[in-house]
């Protein structure tokens, strides 16, 4: 028997690992979004023996240079406020990833395993308790640099998150009541796969409401404020450098990614497959995976095929050779597909599979999902920062306070009204 | 064992950041480490059992009420250089006094055996439905009363920061 805290450890490891290495592609996706919306190539310089990835060699060059400057901390800065600030940002930003669940329960060997770090009662209040946290980090970023900017940065990021979190909070009561649980796993399990039973479906004025307080709780445009770049030089980082000005920016995208996890799994079935149950795939296991098998060494094939037409004699250097080193391995692959699918299908393997092949295949598939709807609203938060203009401090408070506060109540009451009556 | 090991790190996490809010010169640090102080009990809730209890520490307590205090303190601004040099007052005589019937009570407290463990949470106090439950039958006058006298301050709030109304 494997113990308790190993397999928690290990759970902890995976997950955070997976949401850590999700944050130079989404600062990736950022730039090449932004570059596409404004009519630009985008990022596609830096290269490592000529391969550059589309530009997200970009991400990793950034991170080297950020692990390799100087630091510098004015001397008006008050030490351990200034230092502890950034960390508690991004620790804030990565530790409410713990209550997603990844996957529905599964068991293997004798294990009742769930692909989520901790299952609490209150899982929802844990997360806005932990993003409440936040707002101390840019307080205290903002209050002990001792700038002039910064400070009103601070101050405009905990009005702001303030006043936000009480829309945000409200916004979700309404699925409380349709759940009638706090667990995040319930919520899932109460949508179910139809995508009609989801909450973005039955809850609309909830969702749109909880997607505007997110926005507003993140940072990020129409609600960025506290940076302000054209008043503010940067709001409450302006004085940090080097990594401490990275944890920053890595817990910015972090809110990202674990806000649109959370996003997909209030409103949008979580790890549940579009109108597919879990069960559906279990019994159909065997057919699944003796025609997906060749179908994902066609689409290989496919892939790989299109990337080697892209090779030309462009530079005249290294940089040409890149399609081909993607592409050919790619198509190699696929070749392997297609034998060792000949090859077990002719020994009889894919015949009787093992029910363990079918909990696993299920697991992953949920992980995918949940993986790709999350990656979908990235999206949406980048392709809305690249569109929307910046609001008015009062037109911010304004929204904040008199339109999103008062529909969110309505929205309990008419919630509550209808579930009582009917 | 290892729940005494994290109840004394709590505890000890607690009682020291409740020393430092008294001692720091700077009312920021001071705001700070009451956070941190509400962050430790927060946690000994959790180890009891009181997941729903300790999370809602941290939402309302941590991260609302103190950042409120913590905002204004920086909108004020004061210098710690400017804040008065200490002096006896009637206040603080009233306060040493408290502190030392205080003492003594706790005193009492301690000396009196047994010591008996902390229960768990009841299941009554677990899951954030049956405290609801709880609040709109059995505590249903106090609940009621306690938003009569949070309306109080608000509009006192209000009242003072308003010149006309």
């Amino acid at each position: 028997m494997i113990p308790f805290i190993v397999i928690a450890a290990l759970k902890v490891v995976f997950i955070f690992g997976v949401i850590l290495s999700l944050v130079p592609v989404l600062i990736w996706m950022e730039r090449k979004g932004a570059a596409y919306i404004q009519d630009r190539r985008g990022p596609n310089r830096a290269s490592i023996l000529g391969i550059r990835m589309g530009g997200v060699i970009h991400s990793l060059a950034d991170a080297l240079k950020l692990f390799t400057k100087e630091e510098i901390a004015a001397s008006s800065v008050s030490k351990p406020i200034f230092y502890i600030a950034p960390m508690i940002a991004f620790f804030v930003a990565i530790v409410i990833v713990g209550v997603v669940p990844f996957a529905e329960p599964v068991a293997i060997a004798g294990y009742e395993f769930t692909l989520q770090i901790a299952d609490l009662n209150a899982g929802l209040i844990y997360v806005f308790a932990m993003s409440s946290i936040g707002v101390y980090a840019l307080l205290m970023a903002g209050w002990s640099a001792a700038g002039k900017y910064s400070m009103l940065g601070a101050l405009r990021a905990a009005a702001q998150m303030i006043s936000y979190e009480v829309a945000l909070g409200l916004s979700v009561v309404a699925i409380f009541l349709l759940s009638g649980s706090l667990r995040l796993q319930d919520i899932v399990f109460d949508q179910g796969a139809l995508v009609w039973h989801w909450n973005a479906v039955r809850q609309p004025l909830a969702f749109v409401l909880f997607i505007a307080a997110l926005f507003a709780e993140t940072n990020r445009l129409p609600f960025d404020l506290p940076e302000g770049e054209s008043e503010l030089v940067a709001g409450y980082h302006t004085e940090y450098s080097s990594m401490r000005f990275a944890l920053f920016f890595m817990g910015e995208y972090t809110h990202i990614a674990v806000g649109s996890l959370i996003i997909a799994t209030l409103f949008f079935g979580g790890w549940q497959f579009p109108f597919i149950d879990a069960s559906i795939i279990r019994e159909n296991i065997n057919n699944i995976i003796i025609f997906g098998w060749p179908v994902a060494g066609i689409m290989a094939l496919i892939f790989g095929w299109w990337l080697t037409t892209k090779f030309r004699r462009r530079y005249k250097d290294l940089r040409d050779f890149e399609p081909l080193v993607w592409g050919v391995p790619i198509m190699l692959f696929a070749v392997l597909l297609f034998i060792s699918w000949a090859g077990l299908i002719s020994r009889g393997y894919l015949d009787s599979i093992p029910a363990e092949v079918g909990d696993i295949a299920v697991f992953l598939i949920q992980m995918g999902t949940l993986l790709a709807k999350a990656i979908f609203f990235c999206a949406v938060f980048i392709w809305v920062r690249w569109t929307l203009p910046r609001f008015r401090y009062d037109q911010l408070m304004n929204l904040g306070w008199k339109v999103m506060v008062p529909l969110g109540v309505a929205n309990v009451a008419a919630t509550a009204a209808v579930m009582a009556f009917y | 064992m290892m729940e005494a090991i994290l109840f004394y790190i709590l505890a000890s996490v607690a009682v020291i950041a409740a020393l430092l809010v008294i001692t720091r010169a700077n009312p920021i640090s001071s705001a700070l480490m009451l956070v941190v102080c509400f962050l430790a009990s927060a946690g000994i809730f959790a180890m009891l059992g009181a997941t729903f209890l300790a999370v809602l520490q941290v939402l309302l307590y941590a991260g609302a009420i103190m950042v409120l205090f913590v905002f204004v303190i920086m909108l004020i601004q004061t210098d710690p250089k400017d804040l008065k040099k200490r002096q006896m007052t009637f206040g603080k005589l009233l306060g040493a006094a408290a502190a030392v019937y205080l003492a003594i009570v706790l005193g009492i407290a301690v000396w009196r055996p047994p010591f008996i463990a902390a229960p768990q949470a009841g299941e009554a106090f677990l899951t954030p439905s049956t405290i609801g439950h709880q609040l709109l039958t059995t505590y249903v006058l106090p609940f009621e009363i306690l938003s009569v006298l949070l309306l109080i301050a608000i509009i006192g709030a209000v009242v003072l920061a308003k010149k006309k109304i």
